[in-house]
Formats: structure tokens, C-alpha cells, sequence
């Protein structure tokens, strides 16, 4: 379970969280919805500990990670995986070094069975095959699939997805919907997935929290707020602009 | 103005202390032997073995010339055969060294610096950390070990072929008595000299290394920073290098008088 408690955060003078709480179960696929700037992956980035909080508490499986120093905080990370919104793989490296990193790293493995996990990882994928090509090699949409193989070749128990469909076509963000769903299906994992693709939130959550100015505005599931008929959840659903950005763009 | 002065020197300040704290936790790191085997041989193979053609021709050449400027003044008061002496010790003690590290850290620094800044803005250190990573051990480990195993190692290159391209000028452009040439270098160039030398760039390889990943590590997002990030890392090791090779100058001359 991860639980945020009143969490505030600024970058200089700009406030980007302003108390926010949440709390995601185990086993459920929650959705962080809110506009492009809003804070959703800052937000994403604290549930891991990529960054720490100006005050509030983040608690996985109650331990309290934001008073944690960086190596006591890799303990914690071994329950999560996460992918990137630009996949961010390690371009020095093939996609079986990269899938296979936290293998190497943390189990002590042969490397056939490394290779038989890097295999399977890259099945579950749809990427079977391209355990030789580098990153750069790669299209926008399989670069993703390498970057969720990496993620979940260890089996973490929670599983962090930053805009896992910007700027992919929609047949592929189509794809990349279903595997997220087939991995928590599959693996029983937590799922956490921030966008702002509404198509792909009604699919992927069982749980979406609406973060708007600086704070969880709403939540509930996905019917629930989908059909809401409150003024602001209504304006972002709809994807529509008030007169005044209208006029600025 | 003082606002400036203020803030400039307060930046300064928190720069040490991020430097220091990486420092501490590289050493701490090092010592419970975190990095990988692997890494660390191919980091010793891109600073020292890819270094080495620059670091032998700066050796070289700075040895003839140093022989050349050597001579034309030691030629006015007869002292010819003392000019290798003069190569030998400032070869061993200061310019194989100094030099040596000046040139390592335009290259290996600026390159250590540009991989990391380039890592960072990918979000690829991040990954490293949700791998359950610590950067410190994977990436900074890996390459100060490296770069203090390999630094002495070139400065040893550096120095003998420079003595010995410096022989040559002497000898066979300049016209010295090869014998009394060889005889009178080592005479006046002691084992201490050497060991001067190597204890020194033993600490360059460590300044070049973690200057290159702190300014890899902390640089600002975008091409720019990553830009900036490279320069900064070249600038601050050669004006780092510089400065402490003066204080670790005085330091090891008292004590070596200490001592002995």
C-alpha cells in the first residue's frame, strides 16, 4: 500500500504540490489524471523516492520513506519498477543489458538464466528477439515496451508508469494499454500510471485521482468520475479550454 | 552588489559541500568494493590506454623543449652536462605530473562530465535509483578508482619519455656529452622525486574524477547545462589541479624533511 499524507513540494518559488493526499491499495491500478505542468509526475516521482518532499510523508507498506537517506531508500526500491516517459534506457547498452540491469545487479544468477528471464520479460513485451538492437535502434513505442520489460523482469510489487502514452500513435497507445493491463493482470502487481490521456485512464485504472491545483481534487473510479458533473472534472475529461487560454494560445 | 557576492559566494559554499558529501560517499563506497569488476576495468581502459597517445606527446615534447630552454642557459656558465638534471627533476616532480593531468582532465574530465550531464537529463540516473541503484557506487566508484589507477600509471609514461626525449635533443641536436648527460640526470633526480610525482597525480586522478561526475551528476537540465556542465568540470579540475599542486608541493617537502 503507498499512502501520501499532506505533501508539499516547491521547485524556487513555484509551488507544485500544495497537500496532497492519496492512498493506492495493494493490487489496485490507480490513474493520476491532471493537466500538462500540474505536478503529476513530481507527485510520481515522490511515491518512489526520486524526490524528497519540502514536508509531508510518503509510507509504503507503512515504512516512512521520505525520512529515508538514499541507501536506505534502494531497500524500499526493489518493490518498485518504473517506466519512464522517455523510457530513459541506458543507450550505452543493449536492450538484454538493460532489461537484464537489475537482475545483474541485485540476484545471483547464471547467465542462462539471466538470458531466460531477459527472454520471458521480452515475450511478455511483444519484443521478442531484440535482445541485441541498441535504444537508438528502437521506435518511441518499443523503446516503452523495453523500458516496462526493464521494470518488471524482477518483479516488483508496485509498478510506476510516467505518461506511458505521450507521443505515440494511438494504435500503439492502444498496445501499450493493454500490456499494462496485461502486466497487472499477470503479475499482480500495484499499478500507478500517470497521464493525461483519458482514453487510456478509462482503461488502465481502477482508481483515478484527479490532481488539480496542487492538490487531489477528486478521485474515485473511473465510471464514478468519468461521469461527474462537477464544473473542473468535467472541463479536463472534455478537453475543454476556457476563453481566456483560448485567447493566449 | 553585496546581494551578488552573497549569493555567488553562498552557491560556492553549497558546491564544496555537495562535492565533499560525494566525495565522502565515493571513498566510503570504494572501501566496502561496491563497483563492479567490469566497470572498473573498462573505465581503466578509456582514461588510461585511450589517454595515452595525448599524455605521451605532451610527455615528449615537454621534455625536448624543457632540455632546448634548459641548455641555452645553463651553455652561458658552462654547465651543459647539468641540463638533464634540471629535465629529470622538474619532469619527475612538477610538469609529468601537472601536465599530465592538466591533459587527462581536459579529456577524461570533460568526457565524464558529458556522460553523466547527458545521463541525467535523460532521466537515466533516475532509472539507475528505481533500479535500486546507487550512482555513487555504479557510476562515480568505478571511475575515480580508475582514474587514480590510471593517472600515476601515465605519469610514469609521461616522465620516462620525456627524460628520454629530452636525452635525445641533448645529446644528439644540441651537442652534450651523452655520457656526463645520463650520469648527471641521475645524480640529481632522486627516488624521491618519483615518488613526489606519483603521490601527486595519484590525488589529480582523484580530482579529475569526481569534478567530472559531480558536474555530471548536478548539471542543469537541457543541452545547455549539459553544455555548461563540460566546460565547468575541465575549468574547476585544471584551476583544482593547479592550485593544490602548489600546497601539495610544500606539504610533501616538509614531510620528507620531517621524516628523514
Amino acid at each position: 500500500m503507498i499512502e501520501v499524507r499532506q505533501l508539499y513540494r516547491s521547485f524556487g518559488t513555484q509551488l507544485v504540490l500544495g497537500g496532497v493526499d492519496l492512498r493506492i491499495d495493494s493490487g489496485e491500478s490507480a490513474v493520476i489524471i491532471g493537466r500538462s505542468g500540474g505536478g503529476k509526475s513530481v507527485l510520481l516521482k515522490h511515491l518512489i523516492g526520486l524526490l524528497k518532499p519540502d514536508s509531508g510523508e510518503v509510507l509504503v507498506d507503512g515504512d516512512l520513506i521520505t525520512k529515508m537517506n538514499e541507501r536506505q531508500l534502494l531497500r524500499v526500491r526493489r518493490k518498485f519498477g518504473m517506466v519512464f516517459q522517455g523510457a530513459a534506457l541506458f543507450d550505452s547498452m543493449t536492450v538484454a543489458e538493460n532489461v537484464a540491469f537489475g537482475l545483474r545487479r541485485h540476484e545471483h544468477l547464471t547467465e542462462a538464466e539471466v538470458a531466460k528471464r531477459v527472454c520471458a520479460a521480452l515475450e511478455m513485451v511483444d519484443l521478442p528477439g531484440t535482445q541485441k538492437k541498441k535504444p537508438a535502434e528502437l521506435s518511441g513505442g518499443m523503446r516503452k515496451r523495453v523500458g516496462l520489460a526493464r521494470a518488471i523482469i524482477y518483479e516488483p510489487r508496485f509498478v510506476l508508469y510516467d505518461e506511458p502514452t505521450t507521443g505515440l500513435d494511438p494504435i500503439v497507445s492502444d498496445s501499450i494499454d493493454k500490456l499494462i493491463i496485461r502486466v497487472r493482470d499477470q503479475l499482480k502487481v500495484t499499478s500507478v500510471v500517470v497521464t493525461h490521456d483519458m482514453r487510456s485512464a478509462r482503461r488502465v485504472g481502477n482508481h483515478v485521482f484527479m490532481l488539480h491545483n496542487k492538490k487531489i481534487y477528486a478521485h474515485g473510479a473511473p465510471e464514478e468520475l468519468f461521469t461527474s458533473q462537477d464544473p473542473i472534472v468535467r472541463q479536463f475529461i472534455d478537453g475543454v479550454a476556457d476563453t481566456k487560454e483560448e485567447i493566449e494560445l | 552588489m553585496n546581494f551578488l557576492a552573497q549569493t555567488w559566494v553562498g552557491d560556492w559554499l553549497a558546491g564544496l559541500g555537495r562535492v565533499a558529501v560525494m566525495s565522502r560517499d565515493a571513498i566510503a563506497s570504494c572501501l566496502t568494493f561496491k563497483a563492479s569488476r567490469r566497470d572498473l576495468f573498462y573505465q581503466i581502459y578509456f582514461i588510461g590506454i585511450k589517454s595515452q597517445a595525448v599524455v605521451l606527446v605532451t610527455g615528449a615534447f615537454t621534455g625536448m623543449v624543457l632540455t632546448a630552454q634548459t641548455y641555452f642557459q645553463f651553455h652561458k656558465v658552462k654547465m651543459d652536462t647539468a641540463t638533464l638534471g634540471v629535465v629529470g627533476v622538474a619532469m619527475c616532480d612538477e610538469l609529468g605530473p601537472v601536465l599530465t593531468a592538466l591533459m587527462v582532465a581536459g579529456r577524461v574530465g570533460a568526457a565524464i562530465a558529458a556522460e553523466l550531464g547527458t545521463m541525467r537529463v535523460t532521466e537515466q540516473i533516475d532509472a539507475l535509483r528505481t533500479l535500486a541503484t546507487h550512482p555513487i557506487d555504479y557510476l562515480v566508484v568505478p571511475r575515480l578508482l580508475a582514474s587514480m589507477i590510471a593517472l600515476p600509471l601515465l605519469t610514469i609514461e609521461s616522465i620516462v619519455l620525456g627524460i628520454f626525449s629530452g636525452y635525445l635533443v641533448g645529446s644528439q641536436l644540441l651537442g652534450i656529452d651523452p655520457v656526463y648527460l645520463f650520469y648527471n640526470m641521475l645524480k640529481y633526480t632522486g627516488d624521491i622525486d618519483v615518488i613526489f610525482g606519483l603521490i601527486k597525480s595519484f590525488v589529480y586522478g582523484g580530482i579529475i574524477a569526481l569534478i567530472g561526475c559531480y558536474k555530471g551528476l548536478s548539471c542543469n537540465m537541457g543541452a545547455e547545462g549539459v553544455g555548461r556542465a563540460t566546460t565547468e568540470a575541465v575549468v574547476y579540475s585544471s584551476i583544482t589541479i593547479l592550485i593544490t599542486n602548489f600546497f601539495l608541493t610544500l606539504f610533501l617537502q616538509r614531510l620528507y624533511v620531517i621524516i628523514s
